[in-house]
């Protein structure tokens, strides 16, 4: 498939919808991405034919929907270059769940007083408060890496807040809010040189560029279906193998047990030690063809496509005045994400006022309060891109620019 | 789903809105405050500083210093001139009904309000309310710790 963004747009039904009259121009791909016809007839096709639960009935229907659901879990494993799918790969509601898992089940048993976890200062909150409850609860202490006035870490401070006492670094692997795309591989062998344990944050990573974790030589990666053309309520944790049976569960029930008495109970092989009660069967399904829709076009060009449009964006709302734009300036280091101010006019007016013009666009803190502070800002508006959005679509936020000027005068800037 | 008409930004930015915004009244700090309170919205990080003074019952001074969208911060000084001098318990009612305002679209509009009245289109954009009530929940939070004999600060979150 060529990389033809008429041709993909087609295959979105909610492009088509207006919003305050005008067409919907959908800027909130961070956030979640829409999803195509392909996902939408999966979620359709399953429930109309082969609706059962999995794993346990022994009729046509379970035995179908419990080979589509462990389908989608070789799929996902594949797509990330895991060693073993089939065992490697955990299903979860969504990204903060796979790095809460991990903080639960490996925190809890692996960390003593006085040991260290290392993040960074553009973590979302789902890194960071996992770690945090985690830490109180183990006595572990936290550190945090430093940014630069660019949004890049400090690679200095990488190397000075990485060291003998450090047991976990959890670190994104794209910035949600900056964009930034910070290097994992470089950072884990850093921390592998002390025999700490590396969690990347994939959920920006992961549905916008090549993710390879035996490249990376990460030991879990976390990411979510929803933002990467896929439904809502899939997220999927990587683990390496030996690290995942190393650990207890982190949910008990139905699904993850062998045997059980009373008393006690012996725990499922890998995955399912993982997968407590009924798991999201329908989403899983019909997060394959999400993947196969990706794998189609390709990471690269998916890749090439985003770089192309987030410069794009870069210059244009750069090229306003009273524009200001946060973090990397140069797409080819960063995620299609562009988080900027206008004058001093608070990032909820200005996205009421494109909402108006059928732009969605993400405005406040971005989950990421500790980052907005290390920007001396109270919160950012942010348009983040897809496969599915041209040019035209950059041009129509300028233009909305223009809508804000003439409600608030000059970018707001008149207030003292 | 009841359907009302889709509300009009110029409902939302209205002149009077747009001019305590970026002209925002009884900003500087209060010397001599016998309360202070602050406010905070998580969903949007907005913050309000609050300055009280008190007779007895009654409010003789009161000031804010705020970060935050237009609407939260045309509230506040909207609010802070209509309070001023006025005894809690009609502070209290005013605040009922200026609430009630925002969220019951068939509430007759009250006729007591000042300029607040112009934050009636408020209610027509959901999200938004919070941002017109932050400076309210502020000096309800201020005026418990006066009744409470505390001048110590608090956060309200809204």
């Amino acid at each position: 498939m060529t990389f033809d963004i008429e041709k993909i747009r087609q295959d979105f039904p909610i492009l088509d919808r207006k919003v305050h009259g005008k067409p919907l121009v959908y800027l909130d791909n961070a956030a979640t991405t829409q999803k195509p016809r392909q996902v939408i007839d999966a979620l359709v096709h399953y429930y109309e034919h082969f609706n059962a639960n999995i794993h346990r009935g022994l009729h046509t229907l379970a035995e179908e929907a419990t080979a589509a659901y462990e389908a989608s879990r070789v799929r996902a494993g594949r797509f990330i270059n895991a060693a073993h799918p089939d065992q490697e790969i955990i299903f979860t509601r969504n990204t903060t769940e796979s790095i809460n898992l991990v903080a639960n089940a490996w925190g809890r048993k692996f960390l003593r007083p006085g040991d260290e976890i290392v993040f960074s200062a553009m973590e979302h909150h789902s890194n960071l408060i996992p770690w945090q409850l985690i830490a109180g609860a183990t006595g572990a202490r936290l550190r945090y890496i430093e940014i630069d006035a660019t949004g890049h870490l400090i690679w200095d401070d990488v190397l000075a807040k990485i060291g003998e006492r450090t047991k976990v670094v959890a670190i994104s692997q794209m910035s949600n809010v900056l964009g930034t795309i910070n290097p994992v591989k470089q950072i884990a062998e850093v921390a592998r040189r002390f025999g700490a344990i590396v969690l990347v944050d994939g959920a920006q990573s992961v549905p916008h560029m090549p993710v390879d974790v035996r490249d990376l030589d990460c030991d879990f990666l976390a990411f979510s279906a929803h933002k990467m053309l896929g439904p809502t309520g899939v997220g999927v944790l990587y683990g390496k193998r030996d690290l995942l049976d190393a650990m207890d569960p982190f949910l008990g029930g139905g699904e993850m047990i062998k045997r059980v008495t009373f008393e006690s109970s012996t725990y499922a092989d890998l995955p399912h030690k993982f997968e407590a009660g009924t798991p999201n069967i329908a989403d899983v399904i019909a997060f394959a063809p999400a993947i196969d829709y990706l794998e189609a076009l390709g990471m690269d060009a998916v890749r090439a496509h985003e770089i192309e449009i987030t410069q794009y964006a870069i210059d244009q709302l750069s090229a306003v005045e009273g524009v200001t734009v946060y973090g990397p300036a140069d797409a080819g280091e960063k995620g299609g994400a562009v988080t900027f101010n206008y004058g001093d006019l608070h990032p909820h007016d200005l996205s009421q006022v494109l909402d108006q013009e059928g732009i969605a666009i993400r405005a406040g803190h971005h989950c990421a309060q500790p980052l907005m502070r290390e920007l001396g800002v109270v919160a950012t508006a942010r348009a983040s891109f897809y496969i599915y959005n041209r040019k035209d679509e950059v041009d129509a936020l300028v233009d909305a620019l223009g809508a804000a000027d003439r409600i608030f005068g000059n970018g707001a800037t008149t207030r003292a | 789903m009841v359907q009302r008409p889709e509300p009009e930004l110029d409902e939302l930015y209205r002149e009077l809105i747009l001019d305590h915004y970026k002209h925002p009244r009884h900003r500087d700090p209060l010397p001599h405050a016998d309360v202070r309170a602050e406010g905070y919205n998580p969903v949007c990080g907005d913050e309000v500083d609050m300055q009280l003074a008190f007779d007895g019952d009654r409010l003789t001074g009161i000031a804010l210093q705020s970060r935050g969208c237009s609407i939260s911060q045309a509230s506040g000084s909207m609010m802070s001139g209509l309070v001023e001098g006025k005894p809690v318990r009609e502070i209290r009612r005013l605040s009922d009904e200026f609430k009630q305002m925002l969220t019951d679209p068939d509430a007759p509009v009250p006729d007591d309000l000042g300029d607040l009245e112009a934050l009636r289109g408020v209610g027509k954009f959901a999200v938004r309310v919070k941002c017109a009530t932050l400076a309210w929940h502020t000096l309800a939070d201020g005026i418990d710790q006066h009744e409470q004999g505390n001048s110590a600060v608090t956060r309200e979150e809204a």
